[in-house]
């Protein structure tokens, strides 16, 4: 009797950088039996253009239109870290209305974030329709961007040492209200549609399971960590700009695979809103717009002419020296813990401007958690980790 | 049972009487309504591509395609006019031949399916009596195309997808002969006349989606899973094989591909329409309506009439189908392929088998009603 023998060899298969799915231009090397992934190896640097090089040769306020380019789905977290970190060198004080702009911001911008994350991420297993959902509410966050500060995705170019470029224009508090009571139900929607689609779950659930040991180990941060049952989140533990003020839970699970990172990711969505409202209500100045007409009509002893109602509170000049010392800024950005190494010399340019990407480290875990997984999971686990190969290769 | 309007006969004989022989006429007569049919089923995919950009557009709150015609209803003749002036490209290492033959042995099956698709008594190419297992046996053609250009591609992605559309046509053409069994079983014929015809009793009520209701939903999935659309689209899943076995297509060959994907789907949804939703009759039996408005159905209008019904309720039914497909496709995740297998193998098969069963037990059981 012939002995029949089959003989499978491993194939591999080279994903990217031009890969429908790839977020950008990842590359990945992947080892393939069948349909299971072997072994997986990442290959990043298409999209470097020297972020890091060229902060040391800009002042701070010529890098600032850069920055939004890191990653581009959250240029106000980029811009909101590059001015954070000299500033905190400086000692530079910011008033408390500056605060709330920033936050509000901040807190759009996560919205805007998590929202670019959801419909590729929805795409990447197969659903094209939420994609088109998002952009309709991103929409409206861009709106009120360009309406503060001119510009909609990238170059909004409105952070500044020791506050922002420009108050609020008049009318805005008002429209992020509305923003807010818009985007509200629209949660709902993406949860009607999304969440208990028994496909979706199927396809999710179990899938990508990083430990919580693992997830701390590896570095993680954001809502990769949070969803592996670490309740940790900067706002809370840095209490930077104005968070502490308001009142508002970080959104965690335990599970750490896939869906838990979706249900975190939908979860701060809605805390956003929350943080957001709480913000527009509370902010300086109130919501009275136009503090500079009250300031001058009610001249320069009213209280609107105090530190806390400013935006700015030290303008700074275009020579701002970085004074000699080197220390570490962190803050929370949709994506994890977006961090800055800035080393001054007493000089106009930073000495050393290091860029901590949250997702170029939450993408180290990548092949780790690949084992056992099939070529459609990949794709899945990908997607979950939110990745901006803009801010990944910097 | 009325045998409605019998267009071969008729032409035929206007033939002989105007002076042809017989047999010429009947040879002139053969390739009128194969080449109706090809025009139909290509007209089909038309309006399926149309409906697929129009609905996809309405699910994503857009506007889809405006400028071309009105509403955009010759959009897809654009589309079509657009891959048919492409370069045709065949990469370096591929296999040429394959890579050709490929989308032909895909398409060529799905028209040739349309051979057994009825709209009315007379109004099919031809009643075989072998029709429905035609159509199984030529459908299980169409992944060795697939797996063809895929393997002929010289490309992983194309590799893997035709793999996947192989794996995926065998494990769900199973279930899908199944449910198509047993209503054959409650028919007595594969003949896609004499299934229509056997529902034609009591109106709506005679349908076979009463009678067959685990059968219908086992045939949709398959359906789908055969015609490869979400969420079982697979071979061609865009996130994760680029575009699957199409990946190396261009021009009129992708185009191919394309029609064929439609072609297929307008087919399952015609034949599905048949098979579950009484073909072309309508919901209170038109001879029944005849009677009760006093007019005899054999009058020649009112069988112009009947006719016309018959093709509008087959349209109708199968452009319904066409529509939930779509709406399917716009709203679902894809499964992955293990998940795919484990339905088509683990649930379908036994479910379906379990269907086949159930039917010949009450075949045997109540034969008035199923059809013994």
């Amino acid at each position: 009797m012939p002995n029949l023998e089959t003989r499978t060899e491993p194939m591999v298969l080279n994903m990217g950088p031009h890969h429908p799915s790839m977020h950008g231009v990842l590359r990945l090397i992947v080892t393939l039996d069948g349909e299971d992934v072997i072994d997986c190896e990442p290959v990043i640097g298409y999209l470097h253009r020297g972020m890091e090089k060229i902060a040391e040769s800009r002042t701070n306020i010529a890098f600032v239109p850069y920055v939004s380019r890191w990653d581009y789905a959250a240029g106000m977290f980029n811009e909101a870290i590059t001015v954070n970190a000299p500033e905190r060198l400086a000692g530079i004080e910011v008033p408390r209305r500056a605060s709330y702009i920033r936050a509000i911001m901040l807190e759009l911008n996560r919205i805007a974030n998590h929202l670019l994350w959801l419909g590729p991420f929805l795409a990447d297993v197969g659903a094209q329709t939420p994609f088109f959902y998002i952009f309709r509410e991103r929409e409206m966050i861009y709106d009120l961007w360009e309406a503060a500060t001119g510009q909609r995705l990238i170059n909004n170019n409105y952070f500044r040492i020791g506050g922002v470029a420009a108050d609020l224009p008049y009318g805005w508090i008002d429209k992020c209200h509305d923003f807010c009571d818009d985007f509200e139900p629209k949660v709902e929607e993406y949860e009607k549609l999304i969440t208990n689609n028994p496909i979706f779950r199927r396809r999710l659930e179990g899938i990508g399971t990083i430990a919580r040991e693992e997830a701390i180990n590896w570095g993680l941060s954001g809502p990769m960590l949070r969803a592996s049952g670490v309740k940790w989140d900067l706002r809370k533990v840095d209490s930077y700009e104005c968070y502490d003020e308001l009142d508002w839970d970080i959104h965690w699970a335990t599970e750490g695979d896939c869906l838990a990172r979706y249900f975190v990711r939908i979860g701060e969505m809605r805390e956003s809103i929350k943080i957001l409202r709480q913000a527009l209500d509370n902010i300086p100045g109130g919501p009275y717009e136009n503090l500079e007409a009250r300031r001058i009509a009610e001249g320069p002893k009213s209280k609107w002419n105090d530190f806390e109602y400013q935006f700015a509170g030290k303008k700074i000049a275009p020579t701002f020296k970085i004074p000699e010392g080197e220390h570490y800024v962190r803050m929370e950005s949709g994506k994890g813990e977006l961090g800055v190494f800035i080393q001054g010399n007493d000089n106009i340019f930073p000495w050393r401007f290091k860029i901590r990407a949250a997702d170029f480290n939450n993408l180290q875990i990548l092949p780790h958690i690949l084992k056992g997984a099939k070529v459609a999971d990949l794709v899945a686990i990908l997607g979950s980790i939110d990745v901006i190969m803009g801010s990944v290769d910097r | 049972m009325e045998s409605g309007i019998d267009l071969q006969g008729s032409a035929i004989q206007l033939l002989v009487d105007l002076g042809v022989p017989t047999p010429i006429a009947k040879v002139l007569w053969l390739p009128l309504p194969m080449a109706l049919m090809l025009v139909v089923a290509t007209v089909g995919v038309l309006i399926a591509v149309w409906l697929e950009r129009k609905i996809a557009a309405a699910v994503q709150q857009r506007y889809g395609p405006e400028y071309a015609g009105p509403l955009g209803v010759l959009q897809p003749i654009a589309d079509g006019l657009k891959l048919l002036f492409k370069e045709d490209i065949i990469p370096n290492l591929a296999d040429p031949w394959l890579f050709t033959i490929g989308p032909a042995i895909v398409v060529i099956p799905v028209f040739l399916s349309y051979l057994i698709v009825p709209f009315g008594q007379n109004l099919v190419v031809t009643d075989l009596g072998i029709g429905a297992f035609l159509w199984i046996s030529l459908s299980s053609i169409t992944p060795i195309g697939l797996l063809m250009s895929g393997y002929a591609s010289n490309n992983k992605y194309a590799l893997i997808g035709g793999l996947r559309a192989a794996a995926q046509s065998i494990s769900y053409e199973i279930p899908l002969a199944l449910s198509v069994l047993a209503v054959i079983m409650m028919s007595n014929s594969l003949s896609t006349i004499d299934i229509v015809n056997q529902q034609a009793n009591h109106g709506i009520l005679g349908w076979n989606i009463w009678r067959q209701p685990v059968g219908f939903i086992i045939f949709w999935i398959s359906a789908l899973a055969e015609t490869e659309r979400l969420p079982f689209d697979l071979p061609e899943a865009e996130e994760e094989l680029v575009a699957g076995y199409q990946t190396e297509y261009t021009g009129m060959k992708f185009a191919l591909f394309y029609l064929g994907s439609y072609v297929n789907l307008v087919l399952s949804a015609l034949l599905f329409s048949v098979f579950y939703l009484g073909g072309w009759s309508f919901p209170v039996p038109v001879d029944t309506l005849a009677n009760w408005l006093g007019v005899s159905p054999a009058l020649p209008w009112v069988q112009v009439l009947t006719a016309s019904i018959g093709i509008t309720m087959v349209l109708v039914k199968t452009y319904l189908l066409v529509f939930i497909a779509i709406l399917l496709r716009w709203t679902t995740p894809r499964v992955r392929i293990d998940q795919l297998l484990n339905l088509g193998w683990k649930f379908l098969l036994p479910v379906a088998l379990a269907n086949l069963l159930i039917t010949a037990a009450l075949k045997l059981a109540f034969p008035v009603a199923f059809g013994g």
